[in-house]
């Protein structure tokens, strides 16, 4: 029993709903805040005692099911939720409510039952509660905008659950119990001839389910509304896990899977066009998100051991630089209430402790030297150029260049520097720059781990926690100056078009996304469906009237007092006509008769 | 907007309110990026493709040129994409004074 309520999904989950349930008189806020703390520091410990293997297996309805399996797939992303679970919860001691902690948690547990389930029922199921739990993130802003896009998130939500939940289905008609990755592979012949040939319609489901979250082009727009609709804690919870736990899915099931490089390489480029003219800059990142994802997905698109390791090395760097970025951001919401471009600047005057982190964040998010990008995205680039994708190499590289642009220096530049916006506020609160600290330590710790390497011989603990052991020396020289040129020659297109005028101002609008197509086409069609169907109905309703007066002006015709079957007959005349009735009964009688 | 407190925010004068200090900064990225571009000298790399007669990856001065040109450009098309996509900030809440029904 301990083995179940102590592993770490279940212990995250229903450690923070005993939390939430308890009354105030018996737990004091700090204490509560405490407890909390401990949950996901208690949970990695007791993670870390235990071996690869499977754990807290149990029987539903005739299938074995396994609630947990460890691997090195599955560890580092253990590793990397618990820590955000952390972050997240320090950052959002900013309110007295511990709704948006106690929930992030939950959530956080939720996310770790995907990455550890053995078998897709399982993993089903924590699909599910993720997608509810996070909603409620999105919920929390109590706004009218946030409303309809946490209900827009859930829809899309629901769609992932229902594609995976009917692979699902088809796979365990075909394999006849309670499938697993291995099943799903010798299944699909997955493999043989560098992917599926997505002939198999279980693994088509199965990878656009897992495409949906991890915000594949065309299906990332629910990122992209939901996410910068949430409040400032709200915001960092959620740019953990969903989309984290959706490119550990796709590494587990579609390593290799060719069509993912294409793919993966129009989402790192596609979303940098979009930030440039994005005026709010929790958008901005949320685009910033799509595009880093973009380079996961390519790297496990490329599958050789070492595109996965710097697939999944980013996907734990992100959750930390994105993490701060978004921290940041929410330290300006929070204080000057939004987070347009347009009207913010020079904001480094008053919080000069929070600019300073962000440009750590944004340091880290383009790569630079010394900082955690340059440390895991580099192998997704290698990875290119050894495989010899020219082409997809340049558009990476042209992506690296743009994530610079948006992320590194707009979002800093636009928030704390550009025009003094005359705006004069208080620092951050304390509880969110102990979180943006820790956060910021992380990343410059990734960074700087193969610098100690090279240096003084240290072993990299972040790159022993990757799946497979690579030999991969990040910082050569011709790397460092290499990446230095790309960036800080990008920096100087920056400030050219800037000093020249040539930089689109920052506007308070609405840019059309791939949502348009819902919000607003797909509204249209609605309304005119509904309108068609308004007019049917009443054109229906017209005409059943008009045949009803037509039907009872013929009866009136012929019952009323003056018609012909209403009016007085003569007796005589009722006579005669029975009798021809009756001779004609008769002669009809002997016809049939004889 | 209220530009008449630049620099006097609780009577500290900023070095950054200076124009003439914003251009310095932009000198010495200019400066920096000269050093880098120097660097290409110190450290010539062996070309990972034929493509381009192997300037893409090993020439000189690929990585400055195409970081400048990429971002560039980039911002030239994003904003070009404004004509297209920008909507005013209330357009998705405006749909049901100005939609069908």
């Amino acid at each position: 029993m301990a083995e179940f309520l102590l592993s770490p999904p279940l212990l995250l989950m229903l450690g923070s709903v005993v939390l939430a349930a308890a009354p105030r008189n018996v737990l004091p806020r700090t204490v509560l805040r405490a407890l909390l703390l401990a949950l996901p520091v208690y949970s990695l410990w007791r993670f870390w005692g235990l071996d690869f293997g499977d754990y807290a297996q149990f029987q539903l309805f005739g299938q074995t099911l396994t609630l947990v399996r460890i691997d090195p797939l599955s560890r580092i992303f253990v590793v990397i939720f618990h820590l955000a679970a952390l972050i997240g919860s320090v950052y959002s001691f900013y309110v007295k409510d511990n709704f948006q902690p106690l929930v992030g948690v939950f959530y956080a547990g939720s996310a770790l039952g995907v990455v550890l389930a053995g078998d897709l029922w399982t993993l089903f199921l924590f699909w599910e509660v993720a997608a509810v739990s996070s909603a409620l993130l999105v919920w929390v802003r109590r706004s009218g905008r946030a409303a309809g896009a946490g209900l827009r998130y859930l829809g899309m939500q629901m769609v992932s659950g229902v594609l995976l939940l009917a692979g699902i289905v088809l796979l365990r008609h075909e394999v006849g119990a309670a499938p697993g990755w291995a099943e799903f592979r010798n299944l699909t012949g997955f493999l043989e001839n560098g992917g599926l040939g997505f002939s198999n319609l279980a693994a088509t489901l199965i990878f656009l389910a897992f495409g949906l979250k991890a915000a594949f082009p065309l299906l990332h727009s629910w990122l992209i509304d939901a996410y910068p609709e949430s409040t400032p804690a709200g915001a960092v919870f959620l740019s953990a896990f969903t989309t984290k736990f959706a490119i550990y899915a796709l590494a587990r099931a579609f390593p290799g899977q060719s069509e993912l490089i294409w793919i993966g390489a129009l989402m790192t480029a596609f979303p940098i066009f979009f930030a440039v003219i994005e005026n709010d800059l929790r958008r901005v990142l949320a685009y910033s998100m799509t595009n880093q994802l973009g380079f996961m997905v390519v790297g496990i698109g490329i599958g050789t051991e070492l595109a996965i390791f710097g697939a999944v090395g980013h996907g734990f760097a992100d959750i930390l630089f994105k993490g701060l970025l978004f921290m940041a951001m929410g330290a300006v919401l929070y204080r000057v209430g939004h987070v347009n471009g347009s009207d913010l600047g020079g904001l480094y005057k008053s919080m000069p402790i929070t600019t300073g982190l962000c440009i750590v964040g944004a340091a880290s998010i383009s790569a630079f030297p010394l900082f955690s990008a340059f440390a895991t995205k580099s192998l997704i680039m290698s990875a290119a150029v050894y495989k010899e994708y020219f082409w997809l190499w340049l558009v990476l590289l042209f992506a690296s260049a743009g994530v610079f642009h948006h992320a590194g220096i707009k979002i800093p530049f636009f928030a704390f520097f550009h025009h003094d916006s005359g705006i004069r506020c208080k620092e951050a609160p304390r509880s969110m720059i102990v979180a943006m600290v820790l956060a910021a330590a992380a990343s410059m710790a990734i960074g700087l781990f193969p610098l100690a390497e090279l240096w003084f011989g240290v072993a990299n603990p972040f790159y022993e926690l990757l799946p497979y052991p690579v030999d991969y020396a990040v910082y050569t020289n011709t790397h460092v100056i290499t990446q230095s040129q790309l960036l800080f020659f990008s920096a100087l297109a920056f400030a050219t078009l800037m000093r020249t005028g040539l930089y689109p101002p920052e506007l308070r609008s609405v840019n059309l996304d791939a949502d348009w197509l819902y919000r607003r086409v797909g509204l249209r069609i609605w309304d005119g469906a509904a309108a068609a169907f308004v007019a049917l109905h009443r054109a229906g309703y017209a005409a059943a009237g008009r045949l009803a007066t037509v039907a009872l002006a013929t009866a009136q015709r012929h019952l009323g007092p003056q018609g012909f079957l209403g009016r007085s007959w003569l007796t005589a005349s009722m006579a005669l006509w029975v009798a021809v009735l009756l001779a004609a009964y008769l002669v009809v009688f002997y016809w049939r008769l004889a | 907007m209220a530009h008449h407190d630049h620099g006097k925010h609780g009577g500290k004068s900023y070095w950054l309110d200076r124009k003439r200090n914003v251009a310095k900064v932009f000198y010495a990225l200019f400066a920096v990026d000269v050093l880098w571009m120097a660097a290409d000298f110190l450290s010539r790399k062996k070309a990972e493709f034929d493509a381009w007669g192997g300037w893409a990856d090993g020439g000189f001065g690929f990585y400055p040129v195409y970081g400048f040109v990429g971002a560039f450009l980039l911002v030239l098309a994003a904003k070009q994409m404004r004509r297209v996509l920008m909507r005013s900030e209330d357009y998705y809440e405006r749909r049901r004074d100005g939609g069908a029904s």
